[in-house]
């Protein structure tokens, strides 16, 4: 099959499969994996609103004098970032659902569709949230400790010190580490395919394996990934831009 | 509560065992292969030639763009079969470890090439002006002082970089090959025992890495240059 | 044997170097001072092609620096140069900073380089230190081991990019000293410095640099006792009030 596509040093390349009909019920291969990438943002966007919040909770409490919570938060990520990402997400896909009361039954209800979905998006969002953690940790730490002590002289408490002095630059600074995370997600969602959730890697093999047209269906594939990264950046730019502080942040690329 | 039974991962660790060995050389060839390949596309990324340049920042860009799983399977389906069927028309090979080396090697070559440029740049310019005022070709220069010190201040950011890769390589199962991780999902098939053995393969993967990254930030405190 | 003829550089739209021309005699010792940003230290890496230049000519013992043609790296083993941060290469020792160049540019044996190493590091009075690494010495030792590494290659000229201005005052006379030895044995030197004291000590000629240009460039009691410009006046009260 694959050998008479590359008997000639060319291999033509038919974009006329993207038009003849996919799986999916009323759409043509392109719209197939329009969709895919279209899941591939959803699973993405969600695990990282997860991520987001759990992981400026660690990173916070990494930085703060408690020795417990600054423990928690070092166990988390350790723990999230030392366990390979497929392996975390067999964990959320085969062993939570059996281990967790409340949690195992409501799951596996579920049909299977929303089952990858589930596991998937607390996968990505619990993994990324340790990468989150030190890069929260890190920008938190770039203001030095005079800022903390200012915050204090003035009567602030610790959790208002950390809301309306710190944690407001911080996060601006951090912007475009966070900004590469969000684009390593948006890589890391391809891996939510082995458990056959159809994000726009796995509609990628499928449309190449089926329709044997396998240089048409990966280039569409990374060219969509390609385009996604492309639209990330672009509002990342421009919220580094609309958030900028003269003077202090002027000056980063 | 759930009955954990772990006898089927004592009878399945010589299987086991066998996967780890080809997790661990996967890991190995893509580390050597992607440190040599990187650094020769980190100094052609460096250098004055602007195509050339050009060339490999587009290399790195383009394997940084892309998730691993579709890296898999452009190597997989379309890069890797046509190739060893040219070079080795009649040879039965293991294709699957070979799309598994190939594809690991040239995707860790460009992380690997964006850690060695910047370690390169982070060498100061007296350096090589140094260097050039003594008489050194620009070859010279980079081989006998830049270099040098370079790699020295990596080494670092390197071994994570490779320890992060041994967490990566159990995406061959992306392509059906039985690494460590492989083999104990297929274990946990033909056995039942699901849970246990995916808990098993993380608990192993979560001590040799904790171990890894602690022993490489003890490495990083005494390293001085 | 140092003839720099018309030099002129832009960095961008900013113009650097303008018109600048000078000749060195062989065994003249030259120091160009100026106030910073006057371009001094570009147009001593222009010597040597570290920086190149739009337009003029640079030629020394008739080969021209800027010349397609030209072996740069070959030409630079004749040319020695001393920087003001040093950079010892810090991955080598000592011993090993000084035999890099002569065994892998001039393809001296490893024996042969090693001795005259160690001569030199006699000559800068740092013999003992021979096998340690550049972060044990203190600045004034780097900066003599630099001479000593820069002499190896045996030049015909040697050129000192303010070579004292990193170091703490207490450091800088061992490199004078040894600054002094060398010209006073006939050395061709250009030497970038605030050190007047030197100046005055060995100096042949000075040369005074404002803005990219060379103001002045006259025998050294010339200079000292009547600048013929006021910017160089201006210059010389401040440097020398203390």
């Amino acid at each position: 099959m694959l050998d008479s596509r590359f008997d000639g040093l060319l291999a033509v390349l038919d974009f006329s499969v993207f038009l003849s009909p996919s799986p999916e019920v009323g759409a043509n291969y392109l719209t197939y994996l329009l969709g895919g990438a279209v899941w591939t943002v959803i699973l993405s966007v969600l695990s990282w609103v997860i991520a987001f919040v759990i992981g400026s909770v660690m990173g916070v409490f990494r930085t703060l004098p408690s020795p417990t919570l600054s423990k928690v938060g070092a166990c988390y990520v350790e723990i999230f970032r030392n366990i390979p990402l497929l392996v975390q997400l067999f964990i959320w896909f085969n062993v939570v659902p059996e281990l967790l009361p409340g949690f195992g039954p409501w799951y596996k209800h579920l049909p299977s569709f929303w089952q990858q979905f589930t596991s998937a998006t607390l996968c990505l969002g619990l993994f990324t949230a340790a990468r989150i953690a030190e890069q929260v940790r890190s920008g938190l730490r770039s203001l030095g400790r005079d800022q903390y002590g200012a915050g204090l002289a003035l009567g602030l408490n610790i959790r208002q010190v950390y809301n309306l002095v710190l944690l407001p630059v911080a996060y601006r600074i951090i912007i475009p580490t966070l900004t590469s995370e969000f684009l390593n997600l948006i890589k890391n969602s391809a891996v939510a395919s082995t458990i056959g959730f159809v994000e726009l890697a796995r509609r990628s093999e499928s449309m190449a394996e089926l329709k044997s047209t396998v240089f048409e269906a990966l280039l569409a594939g990374t060219l969509l990934y390609g385009v996604i990264n492309l639209i990330v950046l672009f509002f990342s730019r421009a919220l580094e831009r609309s958030t900028k502080l003269p003077g202090l942040l002027g000056a980063q690329k | 509560m759930y009955a954990f039974d772990w006898s089927s991962i004592l009878t399945s660790l010589p299987f086991l065992w066998q996967g780890m060995v080809i997790t661990l050389e996967i890991t190995l060839v893509a580390i050597v292969v992607g440190i040599l390949l990187g650094t020769i596309i980190a100094v052609v990324r460096l250098s004055k030639n602007s195509v050339l340049s050009a060339i490999a920042a587009a290399y790195v860009t383009l394997f940084r763009s892309i998730p691993l799983v579709m890296v898999l399977l452009w190597f997989q389906l379309a890069l890797v079969p046509p190739v060893v069927r040219w070079l080795f028309p009649k040879a039965n090979l293991d294709l699957n470890l070979i799309i598994a080396f190939a594809a690991f090697a040239f995707f860790e070559a460009s992380y690997y090439a964006e850690i060695i440029r910047a370690g390169i740049q982070s060498i100061s310019k007296g350096q090589a002006m140094a260097a050039q005022a003594l008489g050194m070709t620009d070859r010279a220069v980079m081989r006998l002082v830049i270099l040098p010190q370079a790699f020295r201040r990596m080494i670092p950011l390197l071994l994570t970089q490779a320890i992060i890769l041994f967490q990566d390589s159990s995406l061959v199962y992306v392509i059906g090959l039985a690494d460590f991780f492989g083999v104990a999902k297929n274990r946990a098939a033909s056995t039942g025992s699901e849970v246990e053995f995916i808990l098993f393969a993380g608990a192993v993967y979560l001590v040799l890495c904790l171990t890894l990254s602690t022993i490489v930030r003890q490495l990083q405190k005494r390293i001085t240059i | 044997m140092i003839s720099i003829r018309d030099i002129s550089k832009w960095y961008g739209a900013f113009h650097v170097l303008k018109d600048c021309s000078t000749e060195i005699q062989k065994g003249e010792v030259v120091v160009v001072c100026g106030p910073s940003g006057s371009g001094k230290s570009t147009l001593i890496k222009c010597v040597n092609g570290l920086e190149p230049f739009q337009k003029g000519e640079i030629v020394i013992e008739g080969t021209s620096v800027g010349a397609k043609k030209t072996n740069l790296p070959k030409l630079r083993a004749r040319v020695g140069m001393v920087f003001q941060h040093f950079e010892l290469f810090p991955h080598l020792s000592v011993l090993q900073n000084l035999t890099i160049a002569q065994c892998r540019v001039l393809r001296r044996s490893a024996s042969e380089s090693e001795e005259k190493a160690f001569r030199l590091l006699d000559l800068v009075g740092l013999r003992a230190h021979a096998r340690k690494f550049p972060a044990q010495l203190s600045g004034g030792q780097q900066q003599r081991v630099a001479i000593a590494r820069a002499l190896a290659m045996d030049p015909i000229a040697m050129l000192f990019d303010e070579p004292t201005s990193a170091l703490d005052p207490e450091m800088i006379n061992e490199v004078l000293d040894v600054m002094v030895k060398l010209a006073q044995e006939g050395m061709t030197m250009m030497v970038v410095t605030h050190e007047m004291g030197f100046a005055k000590k060995v100096a042949d000629r000075v040369i005074f640099m404002d803005e990219g240009q060379i103001v002045e460039d006259r025998p050294k009691m010339d200079f000292f006792s009547r600048p013929n410009t006021d910017r160089a006046q201006q210059f010389l009260s401040k440097i020398l009030s203390h």
